[in-house]
């Protein structure tokens, strides 16, 4: 209950010991409480998920705007830095290490197909030579080894940096806001199947916990804890905890009301499936629509109605449902800030390779240095504003 | 508030109901306390208030059950959810969100409570339960008092006029114990809140309780009454009810603070006696424990002394070619050298079985353990104690190797565990893990004692046998998930003994075990001890700790905070000291057994058994034994333990 002092470690292990005679009502708890000044709230310093995931995202359309490098490079470093500075303890909130280590992943890939398979760039810096593996006809048009060329590697470390950067912006808004968290902002129709996603989200952990622990066990028995077979062995028995165990979260939660619902006419829940259905339909039919090139006529109204139809019967559904929220994550000026530090970023970005297309993706033939254009990197830097404006609480740092 | 009205339940599948004839009713601010061995149904009349039996696990509920005036059989969980609060053996299954803050409003938003309204019972509850300060922390990182609390609070927010807990101390340490029913003692006497629950540490709770419901045994109907008037014929009982009933105290005493009032001719018959050497050391008593009654009985009789058909079983067998350097050798030949005096423990002159120096572990950047030095002798009985977190589970995990260490070193039998092959290990150390289901991985019994026999070596039909003084009885083909809580236990125990490892680890051994299945462990533990095994058990249980250890081992945040022998530690912890020690301070007795043998009322042979008697006979039973108790009678004495045995396996094998 009290902080390690100096380590700032949370341990769950200090207890106020009980004296024998301490069947004072709740006298242990309360003591504690009154003895260490209340930590300031994490609540007061979030800002609404939604907004996070708006910045996120608008930083990841910005960088699929440009492959100037030295522009991705600067859009991953404010990524890096609003974490970094922003985010909230959980364990969740390491998985901006783990996206970067997929990103890095992808680009060693990326690199490492174009050394093999070669690249369509044509290219006159030949560095390496690799022995040329012969191919049958029919495999005309792939090419095993061969030429290596400077020109093709830069083309595709440009290409696979883009992507690496989109990445690192997905798991900047997984480490800012938990999608769990984006999940309770849903509509109230839709909520229910927001918690079964949610419930699912924590059953891929718990698995790997699980997992985790028969393997040592295992060594219990005496038999080896590594190895594919000592996983598969295990395998059966995590699925049967796993089973259990949600069986005895579904039995919690119905003790607990949910699934409760309103009585509502007959009238509405007819009214709201048409319009469900009706508007899913329309929203399919207008795709098609718009996508197909003789529908340019019909498509987008159609689609237009369908989302119309869709979003009324959602909000007439959500009449069934009884819930209230408790401390909804409130949409306020922050949010807006933050959201639009991110739009601002995207759109700048946008226009910026529409006005001056070279700067933002710069020539591989010839092999030029990349330039850092002044303003459209002015813009990235627009991405830094949440990490002024969200003061993180010093004790919340994540351990 | 609660009705049962001639209720039973049948579970699909189920030649018998799981529970008959129940017809009680709880009024309105009353504690009820559910009481009675595993396996007589008292989950399910728990889970019958919440509607979760019938309408969430299927089967027949006839009678009716009516909570606040509504009809469960009408009314499905979630719309009893506004009246009953239920939490189950494990809190962890409970919670669906991730934040303390979170769990408490979860059941709030279900039912649709105003957002105002939420945010003030949130704060309220959360001073009520002493959780503002663990408000905004992730659950996964609580302790077991703290989610036990959250857990209880998460239920405690929509206002329920009816709370229903199963075992909610159970899991907990003595003093996390307190905190759960210090609040639940004030919601009952502040709040007016109607409580239902069931726990076997009856030693904890029912000095609570306004009512005792009993349920004595599968479909048996039910005993309802005062605590005092329930204790007198309950199978399961304490150990402050035990010496009441041992002493003939009348109303049989149900605190501490009773007994003692009452203890003062009883103390002054005891001053001149001095406690027997407790625990294993009845066993190194050699001539009077041969196991002369198990080869005397016909084969396929009831099960005798569980102990000696184990020791029986250990010392028969030649031994295996040991490794160099394992400190205990395996009597060569007949169970007489087993029991031969070999098993006295301590001494220090034998090498010892596991020697800890300057342990240190970091885990995660939290120091797990710092500093712990310990030293484990052959035939020695070791507690570990402390609370939730402080390190126990840790210390056995590195004597097995689950863990290692990041100072300091570890040798057990002349080995380190953690860089040790698996194979090596097992005949070195074994540890039965907190939930003993992890070491079981086959679909039935069989297969798991031959999977046990190839992972040991050991011959074929070794784990076999070992199951079978264990727990007599038990189907080759039967599922170890449909093993009671303590069957399964022995069958983990018995997998882990078949390396025949010298040094045995228990964590947690007697969580979710009744009194009877904890009397029968206590005799096998004694039993291996006496037979030279080193044992340490990580327990929170202050009453197992007395009956079976040497020694205490306190930890306190990962280090060493005392170490001595058992009556030393206990008697002057007030935590830790059990209720006879209470009772009879300042004079050092721990367990009712030694003062029965001190009173001369008790046979020195049969003990661990008269305990479990004790515990499942009624009062007058025991006490016409203890009185016609002689020496020739020790052959009755075994046939009625294994007939109470036996009860208790068909108890148990019905559940």
């Amino acid at each position: 209950m009290r902080d390690r002092h100096g380590a700032g470690v949370r341990r769950p292990v200090a207890r106020i010991p009980a004296p024998l005679t301490g069947h004072v009502p709740a006298a242990a708890g309360r003591a504690a409480g009154a003895r260490s000044p209340r930590p300031r709230r994490r609540r007061r310093f979030t800002v609404h998920p939604g907004a996070w995931w708006v910045w996120s995202l608008s930083l990841g359309v910005a960088a699929s705007r440009t492959s100037n490098p030295l522009l991705l490079g600067l859009l991953v470093a404010v990524t890096g830095y609003v974490v970094a500075a922003c985010r909230t303890p959980g364990p969740w909130s390491r998985s901006y290490g783990a996206f970067a280590r997929l990103a890095l992943a992808v680009l060693v890939v990326r690199l490492a197909f174009t050394v093999v398979l070669g690249s369509p760039v044509p290219g006159s810096h030949t560095l390496v030579t690799l022995p040329e593996v012969p191919l049958p006809h029919w495999a005309q048009g792939i090419r095993l080894g061969g030429r290596v060329s400077a020109e093709g590697l830069v083309f595709s470390l440009y290409d696979g940096l883009r992507i690496a950067a989109l990445l690192i912006c997905v798991g900047a808004a997984n480490a800012l806001a938990h999608p769990a968290r984006l999940l309770k902002s849903l509509p109230g129709a839709l909520y229910e199947m927001g918690v079964a996603v949610v419930v699912a989200l924590t059953f891929a952990p718990h698995l790997i916990a699980d997992a985790q622990r028969l393997r040592a066990a295992r060594r219990l028995r005496g038999r080896p804890d590594s190895g594919v077979r000592g996983l598969l062995q295990v395998g059966l028995p995590v699925l049967e905890g796993a089973l259990e165990r949600s069986v005895a979260l579904a039995a919690a939660m119905d003790a607990r009301g949910y699934g409760r619902s309103a009585d509502v006419p007959d009238r509405v829940r007819r009214t709201t499936a048409a319009l469900t259905l009706g508007g899913l339909l329309g929203v399919c039919a207008g795709t098609y629509g718009l996508l197909t090139a003789e529908g340019g006529g019909y498509g987008l109204p159609l689609l237009l109605a369908g989302v119309g139809a869709a979003l009324a019967g959602l909000r007439l559904g959500g009449r069934r449902s009884l819930r209230t929220r408790y401390r909804p994550d409130p949409w306020d000026a922050r949010a807006w800030l933050v959201s639009g530090a991110g739009a601002a970023v995207a759109g700048l970005l946008t226009l910026a390779g529409a006005r001056d297309p070279d700067a933002l993706r710069p020539g591989v033939v010839p092999l030029v240095a990349p330039a850092l254009p002044l303003w459209p990197a002015a813009a990235v830097l627009l991405g830094l504003l949440p990490a002024l404006i969200v003061v993180k609480d010093p004790k919340e740092e994540p351990s | 508030m609660i009705r049962f009205e001639d209720v039973s339940v049948t579970y699909e599948d189920a030649a018998r109901p799981a529970v008959q004839g129940i017809d009680f009713e709880v009024p309105e601010g009353e504690l009820v306390l559910l009481v009675g061995p595993s396996g007589t149904g008292k989950s399910t009349v728990l889970n019958s208030v919440s509607g979760l039996v019938p309408h969430f696990t299927g089967g027949t509920l006839r009678g009716r059950v009516t909570v606040a005036g509504r009809d469960t059989r009408t009314h499905p969980p979630r719309e009893l959810a506004d009246v009953v609060g239920t939490v189950g053996q494990d809190p962890l299954a409970h919670f669906v969100t991730d934040t303390v803050e979170d769990e408490l409003a979860y059941g709030m938003e279900s039912l649709g409570i105003a957002p105002g309204v939420m945010r003030r019972r949130v704060e309220e509850t959360l001073d009520l339960l002493g959780l503002a300060e663990l408000r905004d922390r992730q659950i996964a990182t609580l302790s077991g008092g703290q989610r036990q609390r959250v857990a209880i609070g998460s239920v405690l927010t929509p206002h329920p006029r009816v709370l229903v807990l199963d075992e909610p101390t159970s899991a907990l340490d003595p003093a996390a114990a307190e905190e759960v029913l210090a609040v639940l003692q004030r919601l009952v006497h502040d709040l007016g809140t109607t409580v239902l629950m069931a726990e076997h540490r009856l030693e904890r709770v029912v000095q609570y309780a306004d009512r005792v419901v009993l349920l004595p045994g599968a479909g048996a109907a039910p005993v309802t009454g005062t605590p005092a008037e329930v204790m007198a014929v309950s199978p399961v009982c304490p150990p402050v009810v035990q010496l009441g009933r041992l002493a003939g105290w009348s109303p049989l005493p149900m605190t501490v603070r009773d007994a003692r009032r009452r203890a003062a001719a009883l103390r002054d018959r005891l001053t001149d006696r001095s406690p027997r050497q407790q625990g294993t050391r009845v066993a190194h008593r050699p001539a009077e424990r041969t196991p002369r009654h198990v080869t005397e009985q016909p084969p396929g009789t009831a099960p005798a002394s569980l102990a000696v058909r184990v020791l029986n079983r250990l010392g028969g067998r030649a031994p295996e070619a040991r490794r160099a350097g394992v400190p205990h050798q395996w009597p060569a030949d007949g169970a007489a050298e087993a029991a031969d005096g070999t098993a006295e423990p301590a001494g220090g002159a034998a090498d010892p079985a596991a020697e800890v120096r300057g342990l240190a572990v970091r885990r995660e950047g939290i120091d797990a353990l710092r500093r712990v030095d310990l030293t484990v002798a052959p035939g020695e009985t070791v507690a570990l104690m402390g609370r939730n977190g402080a390190g126990k589970s840790t210390l056995l995990g590195a004597l097995v190797g689950l863990v290692t260490p990041s100072a300091g070193g570890i040798r057990v039998g002349g080995a380190a565990p953690h860089r040790s092959r698996p194979r090596d290990l097992v005949r070195l150390v074994g540890l039965v893990p907190q939930e003993p289901r992890d070491l079981l991985y086959a679909d039935t019994v069989g297969a798991e004692c031959a999977a046990a026999d190839r992972d040991a070596g050991a011959a074929p039909g070794t784990c076999r046998e070992l199951v079978s003084g264990l727990l007599p009885g038990v189907a080759d083909g039967t599922h170890p998930r449909d093993l009671s809580e303590g069957q399964r236990l022995a069958l983990a125990l018995a997998v882990v003994l078949t390396a025949r490892p010298p040094l045995l680890l228990l964590d947690e051994p007697t969580r979710g075990l009744d009194y009877a299945a904890k009397a029968r462990l206590v005799g096998v533990l004694r039993a291996l001890a006496a037979d030279g095994h080193a044992i340490v058990l990580a327990t929170h249980d202050v009453e197992l700790a007395a009956e079976i250890a040497h020694r205490v081992v306190l930890l306190a945040d990962g280090e060493v905070i005392a170490d001595g022998p058992t009556d030393d530690i206990v008697v002057s912890s007030p935590s830790f000291a059990p209720q006879v020690t209470k009772v009879l301070a300042p004079q050092r007795w721990l367990t009712v057994a030694q003062v029965r043998e001190a009173l001369g009322e008790a046979p020195t042979e049969a003990q661990p058994q008269a305990q479990a008697e004790a515990q499942t006979q009624a009062q007058t039973e025991a006490q016409a034994e203890a009185q016609t108790e002689g020496k020739t009678e020790g052959q009755t004495e075994e046939q009625t333990e294994g007939q109470t045995e036996e009860q208790t396996e068909q108890t148990e094998a019905s559940a």
